[in-house]
């Protein structure tokens, strides 16, 4: 019970991106086309499976006793997971690289695997809690890139005033999204 | 300008060596630095609840769990523990109880004071919680709500009841349009009372009043 | 180099027409998410601050002895220096706004900003013009955060910088400070600004035809 309760409130309770704010770079730069979307919130997901793993044994192992290298660390593996990522993809299926074009490598800076290794720390999630956890956040995240590449599919059809185009719009589409987000808190009200 | 022509891998790893072992002084400086106020701030701030939630303690101990029992000991280093509370006289006035659990938003993190001789809670202070601000973070403020733990019966265990209808010594009255979260506040205290209530109790009895 | 560099132009354009937040669309994360009021704004603001100036000021210096191959890392290696730094300080010296920042101090070293402006421009230009670009950039982020900030906190709990504004009959706009909030202001104070620059450049336009 306990793991899918990890799993549903990093998903949709504090879903990283609506709630968190989180991953806003591809979230509002990449979001255009749901198939691009959709994949780039597959390779997030990898990473932040890697990245929990990872996080885990050098916190674990290690940066128990240099609690100030963690950030440094946490970076550095985020930054070589990615490099990984990039090259698997490239050989993979380069169609996918060129479609994902300059959005691979800013995984990086993606605050969102930062603050999954950050909070797994902290909470002291256990292997495979961290596990469940990565999975909801990258799930939550894809969730929120593939609804908002939908809803501006649909929008690029219709008439927008020119104030609005572009981010603008981004951010009252995400506004909203968010909103409606809020409705998942108290899920599990019962327990 | 950066270097036109590509380096060898030795000037790479003398770069990044170099740039690691700057970076790692730097860092463990300013750690070192650092740490005996970072200590003492969040010391002051543990303190600080502890006497809240135990009202008239002057002094206290920290005990931890080993072998089934309550043992005293000079720091809790990490392990999960509770704060035993003296007055100017040296006697118990409680114990405060940490404890964590789901909340409408997010964990909730809590203190509160129990008193082995009359069996009831004394006092709560919220520590940490992301409850709605305006709705569910009244738990923090809302002195009807807060004083509803200044003598708190907890047996069988700590009720949440709707808002005004508290009538038993061991009810609280939820904080309307916040239920949750109060009801959260409460099964948290119980949670705490599961795990710490008998060997709190057995402690007390097996010292009895000479504290 | 343009040998018409002019430090205060370097300096300027990151307040308003390259403003980090609102035209180049960085650090995004920060800006929404510890917004909630005004004093958290700031607060956010000036720890980038002293990461930008700091990364910038030592990736210029050493500009010439970082080789190309290498140079993010490096870049990431001293930003997370400094980050840490600044961790550490809030924690030791104003430990509730450590707390009300929370992780997002860390992220400050996933902020792209900086990294942007360490490889924009600071890994090419002189010192003077790499910290008053960074001075600049920094700056116009932490008024942005301070707007964003501001707004949200009027609107969501009735005060500002703490200051209560409106007495206690004000029903504050609770989504505000929430989530939802962050996005809306951000996506209307956009809105205002594509309005205000539609105005002036139809202006202009109307100037150079009369």
């Amino acid at each position: 019970m306990n793991y899918f309760w990890i799993f549903v409130s990093a998903a949709v309770i504090n879903n990283f991106t609506l709630a968190y704010f989180l991953g806003l770079c591809p979230f509002f730069g990449v979001s255009k086309k749901i198939d691009t979307a959709f994949r780039l919130g597959l390779a997030n997901i990898f990473v932040m499976l890697i990245t929990s793993v990872c996080t885990w044994f050098l916190n674990t192992y290690i940066l128990y006793h240099a609690p100030y290298l963690r950030l440094m660390t946490y970076i550095v593996v985020i930054a070589s997971t990615v490099q990984f990522v990039e090259m698997t993809i490239k050989k993979l299926s380069p169609a996918l690289f060129k479609a994902l074009g300059l959005f691979l490598p800013l995984i990086t800076t993606n605050c969102a695997i930062l603050f999954l290794a950050l909070t797994q720390t902290s909470k002291e999630y256990s292997f495979v809690e961290g596990l469940f956890y990565a999975l909801g956040a990258g799930s939550g995240l894809t969730l929120a890139l593939v609804l908002m590449a939908g809803i501006r599919e649909e929008a690029e059809l219709s008439e927008i005033p020119d104030v609005l185009k572009g981010a603008a719009m981004s951010f009252l589409i995400a506004g909203i999204l968010s909103m409606a987000f809020m409705g998942f808190a108290g899920l599990f009200s019962g327990a | 300008m950066s270097s036109e022509k590509s380096a060898g891998p030795i000037r790479l790893i003398i770069t990044l060596g170099l740039a690691g072992l700057f970076s790692g002084l730097v860092l463990v400086s300013v750690f070192l630095a650092t740490q005996p106020l970072i200590k003492r701030n969040q010391e002051e701030a543990l303190e600080a609840a502890i006497y809240r939630v135990l009202p008239g303690a002057e002094t206290r101990k920290i005990f931890v769990e080993e072998d089934g029992k309550l043992v005293e000991t000079e720091s809790a280093d990490g392990a999960e523990a509770v704060y035993a509370g003296y007055d100017g006289s040296g006697k118990l006035v409680g114990y405060g109880i940490p404890s964590s659990g789901t909340g409408f938003q997010d964990t909730i993190s809590l203190i509160y004071g129990y008193d082995p001789y009359e069996k009831k809670v004394i006092g709560m202070q919220v520590l940490e919680s992301r409850e709605t601000p305006g709705l569910g973070d009244k738990i923090i403020k809302d002195q009807d709500f807060l004083d509803d733990f200044s003598a708190l019966e907890v047996e069988p265990e700590v009720e949440a009841v709707a808002s005004g209808t508290k009538s038993e010594a061991n009810e609280v009255d939820s904080i309307s349009g916040a239920t949750i979260s109060s009801k959260a506040v409460v099964n948290i205290i119980n949670d705490g009372n599961d795990k710490w209530r008998q060997l709190i109790d057995e402690r007390t009895e097996s010292e009895g009043q000479a504290e | 180099m343009s040998n018409q560099q002019n430090l205060y132009e370097e300096t300027i354009k990151g307040f308003w027409r390259e403003n980090p937040v609102f035209v180049q669309m960085l650090g995004l994360c920060p800006a929404l998410a510890v917004t909630n009021s005004a004093i958290n704004g700031l607060a956010m603001g000036l720890a980038s601050t002293f990461v930008l100036v700091g990364s910038s000021f030592l990736v210029s210096t050493f500009r010439n002895l970082i080789p190309k191959q290498v140079r993010i890392t490096t870049f990431i290696i001293i930003i997370a220096t400094f980050v840490t730094v600044a961790d550490l300080s809030l924690q030791a010296f104003t430990p509730s706004l450590h707390k009300e920042l929370g992780a997002f101090i860390a992220l400050i070293v996933a902020n792209c900003l900086i990294l942007g402006r360490q490889e924009a421009f600071a890994s090419k230009n002189r010192l003077p013009f790499a910290v008053g670009d960074a001075a600049g950039m920094a700056g116009g982020f932490t008024v942005a955060l301070i707007m964003v900030g501001g707004i949200r906190e009027i609107l969501g709990s009735g005060s500002f910088f703490g200051v209560s504004l409106f007495g206690e009959n004000f029903e504050p706009w609770v989504i505000m400070i929430l989530p939802p909030g962050g996005f809306l202001t951000l996506g209307v104070l956009l809105i205002i600004f594509a309005a205000v620059k539609k105005r002036r450049d139809s202006r202009k336009l109307v100037q150079l035809e009369s």
